[in-house]
């Protein structure tokens, strides 16, 4: 598996590290006041059988965190963007 | 007919034309009393121990495909109890009693081979850690013994002890009732004995949906048809989340790849199970002479039962540096097995929010070893709708209250664990 880093190219699986599910939104306000939603945020993950959207971080490259979509069941990357929307622009 | 010498003895005389079917193949009726999801290893135990513990014997296991494909062939045939945290200690030994007598009570020999599991350390802290979990399990009645650097040379004399190498051995912890079970047999083993209580396997039925009326389950949908029953199981290790979802669960569990590696076999050189502290690696000789290792998860989410290149390069750097003489083997096989990953690293055996619908998955790393009790409690659970007492800690809530089953206290990711 290759995965296609904005700023250095397509670089081999070993440099990157993984991050988890992508879709997650930490919640607002204080725990106590809405555990529901942090329970939800740190412990249920989709787990999708399909396009997944993902982190990793180039660890091994430019230290850039992206947000890579790809298929669980055959290890396809569909997309990689940078995670920070404003470095987006810069994609290559 | 029951396996015995006189048996053999009567078909070898008749040319070994007369022994009946392991298994029948029966169509599924339209209702049972109880449907278990999953024809695995813990869905047959659990089909089997709800005959013979609870006396409930019209019961349907629907597997998907064909018994034994799934991870109860597909993971390296180790069994221990030396777990650290109470709840896991009280489930992993209660497995290793049964399968202590198993091969007994199902007539049928699983070949469990008690040649002792040795957790292997290098440095210090690790021999600090080792000496503590060694008195934790003696406190919880679990057989340890702390092993010398010479002692893990006579037990393993393919472990290089030399001062030399990469990662020093300073000793071991050893549990001398761990060792390896012939894997397929404990699939053919427990259908079989199923079978002759009653139970139905149906193969190559996929459950494709559940029937919930008001919150109460009332059968499952089927490629061959609804079936109907007041009881369900769903025991689906790998796809969790994905079979919980048609019944409306959400489940703290992920899919991860783990990956197995069989050798050329060679002649007897590994009479114990070695587990080294310094990278995620195990190794075990199996019967037919292959050396069977395996190393970490993958790292990312995954359904493909496959596996990616550097984790094998990595396992194979360990294995040649914890034992450089396997330098000469080659693999022989590698297969990916997907593992039901959750945060704290423990698994379900629990109700669900829907009545009448149990769950249980979330294996880990632990779910070959812990077949027989994870049939024995969650036949427990389905027949009397409580939960046994040594499972009674893995639910689904203890994220919500924080009573977490931590044993590496690594987490909350699963797959870090």
């Amino acid at each position: 598996m290759q995965i296609p880093c904005p700023w250095c190219g397509s670089r081999p699986l070993d440099e990157f590290e993984y991050g988890g599910d992508a879709t997650k939104k930490r919640p607002e306000g204080k725990k106590q006041e809405n555990m529901e939603a942090w329970v939800d945020y740190a412990f249920l993950h989709d787990n999708v059988a399909g396009r997944h959207k993902e982190y990793w971080q180039h660890v091994g490259g430019c230290r850039c965190w992206l947000i890579v979509t790809r298929d669980t069941r055959t290890h396809e990357i569909i997309k990689s963007e940078f995670a920070v929307p404003q470095l987006r622009s810069n994609q290559r | 007919m029951r396996y015995s010498l006189s048996a053999i003895i009567r078909n070898a005389a008749t040319g070994h034309k007369h022994w009946p079917k392991v298994w029948k193949n029966p169509e599924p009726k339209q209702s049972y009393d109880v449907i278990i999801v999953g024809g695995g290893g813990h869905g047959l135990a659990t089909a089997y121990y709800l005959a013979r513990n609870h006396g409930i014997t019209n019961v349907a296991v629907l597997e998907k495909g064909y018994l034994g494909n799934g991870n109860i062939g597909r993971n390296t045939t180790i069994v221990r109890s030396n777990y650290l945290c109470s709840e896991n200690s009280q489930f992993y030994e209660h497995s290793l009693k049964l399968w202590e007598s198993l091969s007994a009570d199902l007539n049928y020999n699983v070949m469990l081979s008690q040649r002792g599991a040795l957790n292997i350390f290098h440095t210090p802290a690790q021999r600090d850690a080792a000496i503590r979990r060694g008195n934790a399990f003696s406190l919880n009645g679990i057989d340890s013994v702390l092993v010398t650097r010479e002692e893990v040379k006579k037990l393993a004399p393919l472990v290089d002890c030399s001062p030399s190498a990469r990662f020093p051995v300073l000793g071991g912890l050893l549990q001398p009732r761990g060792g390896s079970v012939r894997h397929d047999a404990v699939a053919w083993g427990f259908a079989r004995a199923a079978d002759r209580r009653g139970v139905d396997i149906i193969q190559n039925c996929e459950v494709t949906g559940f029937q919930i009326e008001k919150g109460r389950v009332r059968g499952v949908e089927t490629s061959r048809g609804p079936i109907s029953a007041s009881k369900v199981g769903i025991v689906v290790a790998g796809r969790s989340t994905l079979v919980a979802q048609m019944a409306g669960l959400r489940l703290p569990i992920e899919s991860h790849v783990l990956q197995c590696f069989v050798t050329e076999p060679v002649k007897p050189v590994l009479d114990t199970v070695v587990m080294f502290a310094a990278a995620h690696f195990s190794i075990v000789q199996s019967d037919k002479g292959g050396l069977v290792f395996n190393g970490d998860l993958d790292g990312y989410n995954s359904y493909a039962q496959r596996g990616n290149m550097p984790v094998m390069t990595g396992v194979a750097e360990s294995a040649v540096s914890f034992m450089p003489r396997l330098s000469r083997l080659r693999l022989l096989r590698h297969w990916g097995g997907i593992n039901d990953m959750t945060p704290d690293g423990s698994p379900f055996i629990t109700r669900t929010p829907v009545k009448g619908l149990f769950f249980n998955g979330g294996w880990c790393y632990g779910g070959f070893k812990g077949t027989p009790a994870s049939g024995w409690t969650f036949a427990h659970l389905i027949a009397n709708d409580e939960p046994h007492p040594f499972a009674s800690g893995y639910t689904l809530s203890r994220f919500e209250t924080g009573r977490v089953i931590n044993e590496n206290g690594a987490g909350p990711q699963p797959g870090r664990h």
